[in-house]
C-alpha cells in the first residue's frame, strides 16, 4: 500500500545536495587542468542527480522495471555522446592538418 | 469469499486507480509518469549533447563562467533543492493523514518553483542587456546563446508546467476528505518535480560550471 512505503531521512539528502553543490562551486577554482575540472564536475553532478532519483523519486525502494525505465535515456545519452565523439577529434585533426599548410601558403 | 473481499477492501482503501500490475506494484500512473519521463529525459540529454557536440566544434565559445556568472544560478540551484524537500515533506505529511500540511507544503514547492522562473527572467533580461541574443552575441560563437537559451528556456518551460501542477494538486487533495485517494496522485506528482530539480542538476553543470 502506498501510505506504508519507506521514507528515507529526506534532511540528510537534501544536505548531502547542498554540500555537493558547494563543492563544485569551489571546484571550478582549483589551480588544476580544465578536463580534470571537468571530469570532477561531472562526477559531483552524477552523484547529486543520483541522490534525487534514488531517495527523492524513491527509485531505491522501487521495483526493478522502473529502474530499467530510469537507465533507458542515461543509455541512449552514452551512446549519443560517444557518436558524437568523433566530431570533436575530427575537428581538432582538420585544425592540426591545416594549420602548417596555411603557414606554407602564406610564405 | 465474502472473507477475502473484506481484507482486500481494507488493505486497498479508496484509491484512485488499480493497482498490483506485473509492472509495477503500485500504480500505472506511476509507471505511466516515469515512461513519460524516460522519454522527457531523452530530449533533455539531446539538447544536451547537441550542446556539446557544438561547444567541442567551435573554436571561439565564449566561457560560460566568466559571461554568465553563477551567483545567482547558484541560488536558484539551491532553491530547487530546497523545493524537492518541501515535495517529499508534502508527500510525507499527506502519508500520516495530515492533508492541510500536505496542501501547505505544496503550496511551498509551487512558491520555489515560481520564484525560480522569476528568477530565470531575471537573469535572461540581464543576459539579454549585456549582448547575448538567441541568434549572437559580442563574445564569440552564436550557437552559445542560441544553446544557452533553448535548453533554459525548455527547462523553464518545464518548471512554470510544474507550477501549474502543483497548484492544480492543492486542490486536488482539497477536494478529497480521504489522504489516501490522493496520495498516488502526489506522489506522481513529486516524480515531475524531482525530475525538474534533476535535470536543473545537470544543465548547471554542463552550461554554467564546465
Amino acid at each position: 500500500m502506498a501510505t506504508t512505503d519507506k521514507h528515507p531521512n529526506y534532511m540528510a539528502i537534501f544536505w548531502w545536495l547542498a554540500v555537493l553543490t558547494v563543492i563544485e562551486l569551489g571546484v571550478i577554482f582549483l589551480p588544476t587542468g580544465k578536463v580534470t575540472i571537468g571530469v570532477l564536475l561531472c562526477g559531483l553532478a552524477v552523484a547529486k542527480a543520483a541522490l534525487v532519483a534514488m531517495y527523492f523519486m524513491h527509485l531505491r525502494f522501487e521495483t526493478r522495471t522502473l529502474g530499467l525505465i530510469a537507465m533507458t535515456p542515461l543509455t541512449i545519452a552514452t551512446l549519443l555522446v560517444l557518436l558524437l565523439l568523433p566530431d570533436g577529434f575530427a575537428v581538432d585533426h582538420r585544425t592540426q592538418a591545416t594549420a602548417p599548410a596555411a603557414s606554407v601558403q602564406s610564405k | 469469499m465474502d472473507h477475502t473481499v473484506t481484507m482486500t477492501a481494507h488493505v486497498e482503501p479508496a484509491r484512485v486507480e488499480p493497482a498490483e500490475t506485473p509492472l509495477t506494484p503500485t500504480s500505472w500512473g506511476k509507471l505511466g509518469m516515469w515512461i513519460f519521463l524516460a522519454g522527457d529525459a531523452v530530449g533533455f540529454g539531446v539538447l544536451l549533447a547537441a550542446y556539446g557536440a557544438a561547444r567541442a566544434t567551435s573554436a571561439d565559445w565564449p566561457d560560460p563562467y566568466q559571461r554568465l556568472g553563477i551567483n545567482l544560478t547558484a541560488a536558484m540551484t539551491f532553491l530547487l533543492i530546497c523545493s524537492s524537500v518541501t515535495m517529499v515533506k508534502a508527500l510525507e505529511w499527506l502519508g500520516r493523514g495530515d492533508r492541510a500540511r500536505c496542501r501547505r507544503f505544496l503550496l511551498f514547492t509551487a512558491l520555489g518553483g515560481a520564484i525560480f522562473v522569476s528568477l530565470q527572467a531575471y537573469e535572461w533580461t540581464h543576459l539579454v542587456h549585456s549582448g547575448l541574443h538567441i541568434n549572437g552575441n559580442p563574445w564569440g560563437a552564436a550557437l552559445f546563446g542560441t544553446s544557452f537559451f533553448i535548453v533554459t528556456g525548455f527547462h523553464g518551460l518545464h518548471v512554470s508546467a510544474g507550477v501549474i501542477y502543483l497548484l492544480s494538486m492543492i486542490r486536488y487533495v482539497g477536494n478529497r476528505p480521504e489522504p489516501a485517494a490522493s496520495y498516488n496522485a502526489v506522489e506522481i506528482t513529486g516524480l515531475y518535480w524531482h525530475f525538474v530539480d534533476l535535470v536543473w542538476i545537470m544543465v548547471f553543470t554542463f552550461m554554467y560550471l564546465i
